[in-house]
Formats: C-alpha cells, sequence, structure tokens
C-alpha cells in the first residue's frame, strides 16, 4: 500500500471546494434568461379534476405561463412508469397505473403535481400560483396498506382492481409449513416497518434550457443516475430522443435513494422551456420535498420462523404487505421483492423459506428504494425474530446466532441468492469483545442503582450489493441492464482522466476512484482527474446506488485499466527493445524486469500521440474503454451491538454505545468506508428512535411535512460510533470489494430496538421508539 | 423595492431587492455567493449559517433589510489569502464532511462555537452547539471530531500568540 494507493486513509480531493462555498449544485446554476417554476400541487388525497381557472394568475406581475397536464399531455409527454416487471403468483403482470407528470384527471395524493406557473421570480411564481384556482371534486382517501385491501376501500387506478398491484412469492411454501409444523419452537411476530422520508440536505432541483436553434435539450438535475435519466426521458416520457438531451447532474447534496428516480419536474421544467421559449429553474423547499421525494419502507410482516429441540432453524414464512404510495415509482416493484425477501436467509442456514409480497395503492407519496432498500425491511424482521426466539428459548442470541450461522461457501439459499464468502463469526466476536459483551451485566447492575433500565440487542445482518449481473436481472423482470461503464484517457503528458458511469452524491469517487489509478500505475493521485455526471462526456452509465460504485463501478475502471497498460506495455517494450511480458509497471515507469532499462510514464504516453516510433500496426493514442459486468452479488455482512440506558420516568432513550463490525471485502480508502457507516447508522438509529412519516388517516394530510414535524437525527441525538472491520474478500470482483454504502442503515434498526426491549422487559415496540412509545411499554410491561 | 446595503467579506455591496427577500436568498441571487444553502423552510437544518457582525445567524431567519448595514462573512470569506480557515482544514483532515452541502452551515456554526467556548468545548458541548445544522450523510461523528481538532488547534495557537 502506497500513501495514495488502495488502502491508503487519503483526504478527499473534492473538499475544498466544498468547503470553500464553491460546490456547484443543481439550484446554484443560473443561465441567461433563466425564470423559475412553481409547481401547484394538489391539496387533496384523492379528488378529480373539474376545471382550472388560470386568468387571475396570468394577468399577475412577472407571470409567463402557467401550463396544465392537458397541454402536457396533448404534446405526447408520457407516463412515468416503473421499470422492473414483477408477475404475481398466478402468473399475470403487476398492475401498473397510470401516472402523469402533470395531472390532468384525477390527483391521488397530497402533492400530486397539477400544473406550474413560470414567471420572472421565484417570489412572482408563488404569488401566481396562489391565484390559479384548481376545482376540485374530493374523493374518499386510503392511506393505510392494510386497509386499502378492504373490501369496499376507494379504489385508485382502474388498472388495479382492490388496490393491489401484485401477489408475489418466493421461495417454498409447503416445505416452509412442513418446516414450522413438526419444529420444537416456533417465534411469531408482526413486524412494521416504518415509513421514512430520505431527506438528502440538497432538496431536488431541475433546470430545463431548450436551445430552439439546435432543437436541443439541457437538463441540470440533482440525480444519481444522469445517464438513466436521460434514458428514461427520451424512451418513455418522449421529451427529446437521446441525441437531442443532455441531462447534467452537477454535485449533488446527498441522495440516499431518492435521487435514482426521474420525477414529474425534470420533465416538465424541460417541456416547459420548450413551450415558453425560456430556461426554466424548479427548485423544491422542503415541505415538497417531504410530499414528492419517494419515501421509504413502509412494510407490515407477518412471520414465523421454527427451530428443532437443539435451536437449530427449520424453517421461515413471511408475509408482507408492501404500501407502494399513489403510483409504481422507478424501482419500486424490484425494493419489496428481490432486494427484500431473498435476503431472508440472512446469516444463517434455513432449510425452507417462503416468503409472499402484496403490493398495494394508497393515496400516499410514491415509495421506492431509500437506503438499503429491501434488504433493511428483511434484517429488521429477521434479526428482531432472532433476538425474540433466543429470550423465548432461553439461550444467549449471540449463541443461537452462531450456531445457525452459514460458515461454508459458496451456499446456496433457498432464496435465490448464492454467498460467495464471509466469515460471520469473524464479525460477531469483533463487535462482543469491542462492546465488553460479557461485562454487560455489571453496568445493567450499575444503571439500576441510579434508577435506569439498561439494554443491549445486537443484529447480524447480510446484504447483496454489487448490483447487478445484468442477465440474472433481466431473467428477474429488470428493464436495465446493470453493468457498469468506464474510459481511461491518458494524455499526451500522462495526466489521466477517468470517465465513469458511476456518480457520487457524497461518496468521494473522486478520491477513491483516483486512489485505484495511483495504485494501479503508481503516478500521483493529483495527475488523475473522475470525469462523471454528463451524459456530454460519458457515454453511458448506471449510476450510484445499492452500493455499487465500488464494486461494479471501480471494476469497470480496472478492465479499461487493464486494457491502457496493455498498450503502454507493448509501446514501452517497442522503444526499450525489450519483450513485452519483461515490462513492469512500477512507481509511474515501466521498466525491463531484471534490467536498469526504465522509461517513465509519461515518455509513453507522449510516444502514443507523438506516433513517431509505435509497433507495426499499432493505432497512436493510449485511451481505453469497458464495461464491466458483474458475475454475482457481492454480500456485505456484520454485527452491530447497541446498548442503550432508558429512563423509565420519562421513556428517554439514551444510546450508552454502538458498535459497527463489518466485513466489506477490501477498502479502497478506511477513512471514507468509515464515514459510510458513521452515516448509515445514523440514518437506522434515525428510522429506530426518532424518524415516521405519519399522514391524517382521514384526509391523507401529510402530518410531517417539514423539519419541525419530522424529527431528524441531530448532533445530540446520537453517540461516537465504534467501526470495525473484518475481510473475506469478494472472489466475484477484480478489486474484492464488497460495498459499504448501505450497511449502516440496514444493520442498526434492529440492534436499538432489541435493546431497548431488552431493557424495559416488553418485546412489544414499534419505530420509532419515542419516548412516549418506550414509556407506554414500560408502564404495560410492569 | 428595498435597497440593502452590505459588508460582505470585507467588500461593501449593495443592491435593490423586495422587502420580503431574506438575507440568504440576496446572498445567493444578487450577490452570486452560492456557497450558502437553503436546506429547509423553516430555519431547523442550518446550511444557510452565515457571520453577522461576528455572529452565526441563520440567514434564511432574517430579512435582507434587516441585515443592512451589517457585517457579513459567508463560508467564501472564511478563507484567508488562499489558506482554509483551522475549521475548514480540520473538516478535511477528519473526513468532516460528504456530500457538501450541510458543510458551509455546518462550518461557520463551528467557527462560532469555537470563539464563543475554545477550548473548553467537550464531545457533549459540540453536539449541543451543532444542534441547529442537520447534517444527513455523516452521522456527526467526523463533524464532532473536526470541531474538537480545530478548538484545540485554535486555543493553541492563540496561546502562542499571546
Amino acid at each position: 500500500m502506497g500513501v495514495e494507493g488502495i488502502g491508503a486513509r487519503v483526504t478527499r480531493k473534492e473538499d475544498k471546494r466544498f468547503l470553500t462555498g464553491k460546490g456547484r449544485y443543481t439550484d446554484d446554476m443560473t443561465v441567461p434568461g433563466m425564470k423559475y417554476a412553481y409547481f401547484i400541487r394538489s391539496p387533496h388525497a384523492h379528488a378529480r379534476i373539474k376545471g382550472i381557472d388560470k386568468s387571475a394568475a396570468l394577468s399577475m406581475p412577472g407571470v409567463i405561463a402557467v401550463l396544465d397536464g392537458k397541454e402536457l399531455k396533448a404534446d405526447g409527454i408520457g407516463n412515468l412508469i416503473c421499470g422492473w416487471m414483477i408477475h404475481s403468483k398466478d402468473g399475470s403482470p403487476m398492475k401498473m397505473g397510470a401516472w402523469r407528470p402533470l395531472a390532468d384527471e384525477t390527483v391521488r395524493y397530497v402533492g400530486d403535481a397539477v400544473a406550474i406557473v413560470v414567471a420572472d421570480s421565484m417570489g412572482e411564481a408563488r404569488d401566481a400560483a396562489e391565484a390559479v384556482s384548481v376545482d376540485y371534486d374530493v374523493l374518499p382517501a386510503v392511506i393505510s396498506s392494510v386497509d386499502t385491501l378492504k373490501p369496499g376501500a376507494p379504489q385508485l387506478h382502474p388498472e388495479a382492481p382492490n388496490n393491489l398491484i401484485f401477489d408475489w412469492e418466493i421461495g417454498d411454501s409447503a416445505a416452509a409449513d412442513a418446516a414450522l409444523a413438526s419444529a420444537a419452537h416456533v417465534t411469531e411476530m408482526e413486524i412494521i416497518n416504518n415509513r421514512l422520508s430520505p431527506n438528502p440536505m440538497e432538496p431536488r432541483a431541475a433546470l430545463g434550457i431548450y436551445d430552439e436553434a439546435e432543437d436541443h435539450y439541457t437538463c441540470y438535475t440533482t440525480s444519481q443516475n444522469p445517464h438513466v435519466a436521460r434514458l428514461v426521458m427520451s424512451a418513455f416520457y418522449n421529451v427529446a430522443p437521446e441525441h437531442k438531451l443532455r441531462v447534467i447532474a452537477p454535485d449533488v447534496g446527498g441522495g440516499f435513494g431518492s435521487k435514482i428516480y426521474i420525477y414529474p419536474e425534470e420533465i416538465v421544467c424541460l417541456w416547459a422551456s420548450k413551450k415558453t421559449g425560456v430556461p426554466v429553474k424548479w427548485t423544491a423547499d422542503r415541505t415538497e420535498a417531504f410530499l414528492t421525494d419517494a419515501h421509504g419502507r413502509d412494510h407490515v410482516t407477518k412471520v414465523k420462523l421454527g427451530f428443532d429441540k437443539d435451536h437449530r432453524i427449520t424453517g421461515l414464512k413471511v408475509d408482507t404487505i408492501a404500501n407502494l404510495g399513489a403510483y409504481m415509482s422507478l424501482f419500486s416493484s424490484v425494493t419489496p421483492t428481490y432486494l427484500h425477501a431473498t435476503l431472508f436467509s440472512g446469516q444463517y442456514v434455513i432449510p425452507a423459506i417462503h416468503a409472499n409480497v402484496r403490493a398495494v395503492y394508497t393515496n400516499t407519496t410514491p415509495v421506492d428504494a431509500y437506503r438499503g432498500a429491501g434488504r433493511p425491511e428483511a434484517t429488521y424482521v429477521l434479526e428482531r425474530l432472532m433476538e425474540t426466539a433466543a429470550r423465548e428459548l432461553g439461550v444467549s442470541p449471540a449463541e443461537l446466532r452462531r450456531k445457525n450461522f452459514i460458515t461454508t461457501f459458496p451456499y446456496q439459499t433457498p432464496v435465490i441468492l448464492t454467498y460467495d464468502a464471509g466469515d460471520y463469526a469473524a464479525s460477531l466476536d469483533a463487535a462482543m469483545k469491542a462492546a465488553d459483551w460479557d461485562g454487560f451485566p455489571a453496568r445493567r447492575a450499575e444503571s439500576e442503582k441510579r434508577g435506569m433500565k439498561r439494554g443491549i440487542g445486537m443484529s447480524c445482518y447480510i446484504e447483496a450489493c454489487g448490483i447487478a449481473p445484468s442477465a440474472a436481472v433481466g431473467s428477474l423482470g429488470s428493464g436495465v441492464g446493470l453493468w457498469e461503464s468506464a474510459e481511461v484517457r491518458v494524455n499526451a503528458v500522462g495526466t489521466i482522466e477517468v470517465l465513469t458511469g458511476s456518480h457520487s452524491h457524497g461518496q468521494g469517487h473522486e478520491t477513491t476512484f483516483a486512489q485505484l489509478v495511483a495504485d494501479r500505475l503508481g503516478v500521483p493521485m493529483d495527475s488523475v482527474a473522475i470525469v462523471h455526471g454528463d451524459t456530454d462526456k460519458v457515454q453511458m452509465g448506471m449510476g450510484t446506488y445499492g452500493s455499487r460504485s465500488g464494486a461494479v463501478g471501480m471494476s469497470a475502471i480496472v478492465k479499461a485499466l487493464d486494457k491502457v497498460e496493455a498498450k503502454a506495455k507493448k509501446i514501452a517494450a517497442h522503444l526499450m527493445e525489450a519483450d513485452e511480458s519483461d515490462i513492469v509497471v512500477e512507481n509511474g515507469t515501466l521498466k525491463v524486469a531484471g534490467t536498469d532499462k526504465s522509461l517513465p510514464w509519461f515518455q509513453v504516453a507522449l510516444a502514443a500521440y507523438t506516433a513517431h516510433n509505435l509497433p507495426a500496426g499499432m493505432e497512436p493514442g493510449l485511451k481505453e474503454g469497458a464495461f464491466y459486468d458483474p458475475s454475482n452479488f457481492t454480500f456485505p455482512a456484520g454485527c452491530y451491538i447497541c446498548e442503550v440506558e432508558v429512563d423509565p420516568e420519562t421513556g428517554k432513550t439514551h444510546i450508552v454505545q454502538f458498535v459497527a463490525a463489518d466485513d466489506f471485502g477490501n477498502i479502497i480508502n478506511p477513512m471514507i468506508v468509515e464515514g459510510q457507516v458513521h452515516g448509515g447508522i445514523a440514518q437506522g438509529v434515525g428510522q429506530a428512535l426518532l424518524e415516521g412519516v405519519h399522514y391524517d388517516t382521514s384526509t391523507g394530510q401529510l402530518l410531517t411535512a417539514s423539519y419541525m414535524d419530522y424529527a431528524m437525527p441531530r448532533a445530540d441525538d446520537l453517540p461516537s460510533f465504534q467501526v470495525s472491520h473484518q475481510c473475506t474478500p469478494s472472489p466475484s470482483n477484480p478489486l474484492g470489494i464488497k460495498g459499504c454504502g448501505e450497511a449502516g442503515a440496514i444493520g442498526s434498526p434492529p440492534a436499538v430496538i432489541n435493546a431497548i426491549t431488552d431493557a424495559i422487559g416488553n418485546n412489544d415496540l414499534t419505530m420509532p421508539a419515542t419516548p412516549q412509545k418506550v414509556w407506554a411499554a414500560l408502564n404495560a410491561a410492569r | 423595492m428595498a435597497k440593502v446595503t452590505l459588508t460582505v467579506n470585507g467588500r461593501t455591496v449593495s443592491g435593490d431587492c423586495e422587502d420580503r427577500t431574506l438575507l440568504v436568498h440576496f446572498i445567493r441571487e444578487k450577490l452570486g455567493l452560492t456557497g450558502t444553502h437553503v436546506g429547509c423552510d423553516t430555519n431547523q437544518c442550518g446550511a444557510c449559517v452565515v457571520h453577522m457582525d461576528g455572529k452565526s445567524v441563520k440567514s434564511c431567519s432574517i430579512l435582507a433589510v434587516q441585515a443592512s448595514g451589517s457585517s457579513i462573512t459567508t463560508i467564501e470569506g472564511l478563507a484567508q489569502n488562499g489558506e482554509m480557515h483551522p475549521v475548514q482544514a480540520a473538516f478535511k483532515d477528519n473526513h468532516g464532511l460528504q456530500c457538501g452541502f450541510c458543510t458551509p452551515g455546518m462550518v461557520m456554526t463551528a467557527v462560532d462555537l469555537i470563539n464563543r467556548h475554545g477550548n473548553s468545548l467537550t464531545e457533549e458541548t459540540v453536539r449541543a452547539g451543532l444542534e441547529g445544522n442537520i447534517c444527513r450523510c455523516t452521522g456527526y461523528h467526523n463533524i464532532v471530531k473536526a470541531v474538537l481538532s480545530a478548538a484545540a488547534e485554535m486555543g493553541t495557537a492563540r496561546q502562542a500568540a499571546e
């Protein structure tokens, strides 16, 4: 490991611009003649639009246009789609209702976009929006995923009778039933996974610019995957053909999944720019973000886990209802199915598994993947079950888990996945040691003396990352391949540009990707620039989500570097009159092994471009591209331990310590990986203790639509974390990377809740475990 | 319309704006200083923190006209002669930022916190002091480390100067 190479704690190249106020986010962009859009949104959860009166607004100062859904439809702009086909167990395709970028007949959730005002200033656009009169015929609404399936529930989409999108299953139902019937002990629970709002700190924004002379569109947008945005807006929404549409995602201020999707606003801004002849910018305020950014989670699950007399797991049966909200967002169908139910084997040998998932429509904000995407939901179910089972069986939760760990690899689970490598006991041991597990009884006794309730809880998570082998996801219904692309351009002076289809929104790709190049070629990181986030620069890419940018994105760079190195070696061998197989790359020079002959990297690069003396038949230049399609998922896993103290007078939970022991395979930059774990844990602790989206169940009004009402984790809500890494390299990609972006959010919620239920002696507790709920549970147990 | 005159990062600037214009919008849109961010509508997130006459304020919580006549420092004015302020350097050294969006407000708050408390800051007081700045990426772990590290360094520098 060099000072800048793989494994080094290199500080980030991108930091200076962020720290000095020179970051460039979408809302920072201004172009000549730019005007502002304000979206008029439905104040009702369910209603028919009877008419829109724009006349008063159109005469107000600064107003350029008021545009509505009928005009959008007349111009041929298509419906928003879900890009992953799921079939119900009866073989029928999922029932996708129409989602118009601007509703023209029916609105289905509070916040559904109806029209926009374009004006000279944001203030004028807002003022005019208040003067637009939309006449609604209000319809009954349904909010809860359980209620929406009941007979007589309000119906959302004619395409989806009974609000049922699909009724899907995985695994062997008969085998799971038989295993549970003959089990010596069955642990049974009903588990709710609370609805969350992702809340990247940068609100979504879009700037649409239409160039009439070129008949060309440019879209600046807050996207985790600008190429997918361009593809979808071209192929499905009929905004413009791909070669007439440039999508740029500049600096992106967090995403956590919510900026994967292509939303109505970027489509409408592009269309409105053509319609009005001026560039049109929209930036969400925070309430709009709460109303319209895809939410996460919202599962209701009934589950049974069977054990034999030796406490070995025999079978698992899961029945989940997943609330997808009012419309099917881009990847909403895969999140509760293949990203969720395929993880139900956890870290354990479970001979029989069956999971049934029903996805439903409700009059709420669309739900899609949020940090972890299905895997936190599966982990929460399984890890609360394991802890509960240990209590029921009267055994140590650590030893019950250890007894059931998968220990030989590759391991084929009953739910599709083949785990390729892992050492679950190593992470369990590391976490227990770091948490001083054995010292807990003494600490509990000390807390009791002070009148406090102390508890400890763990969770052993696994996730599937490196998403994903294209043929595999294609066979499961994905509309896209999930490879990644890279291009390595070596300039004539030897400096290097790496173009990648991954797109950082906080992950530090400009640093870690440069570290990879520095490690490989021995050139300084400063001579490497990472280019991303612009469809005019990078040809194609699939973007950053699912902890895939290391395992998939960097693997593509490795493939391109392989080609660059091979060509550079050929040139060096020719120039030094040596055999190509004797050329080695070391510290920025190409050497003839066993001799003192060498050429610095830049001279080889220069030779490639002067082309005065190249091997016979070789093309000039030194630039290579590659597409990398993974051969398998990767399987990060680990053990988290949370220790809490609960004040019985107030129900307030204080996290005394939080330990994370993760196996991410090989690590490029431990500093950045630790940061990812910290942030993930904070979101998981947020879910467990603070966060929850709440609707008024009769009116469908979103009650948690600002930071005054939705409790975000703040600095004084959290402890510092103890983080360690174990390593079994992934055999499925050239760098042995597994991925680290989501682990913290996946592993932490059950650890926190297991700790609180241990402290209060009552397992009947839902997230978020607010002081009020904890106090009530504690007093119910007394 | 109102006329607003301010000293921003040492330069006197003035401009006309609507009476209702918030200081943050004046800074971002009239002055083009886009390092100061807007992350919420309710004075909660702290992405817009600047210094007004040496004290940290949420620039979304006051009107530009209210700030007229004052001296404002934004994130763009913190580094001197191309050298990052010790708090900025500590954020980089301790990986106290990821997406960077909350960072300007977080840094401006931290500078004020250290100015007010100096070396007496502890993890607990730093966490309490940053309660009005929301970060969604870092879990605050490395931000707290960065602030404590900067406080120690600034304290040492102050002692050396005395």
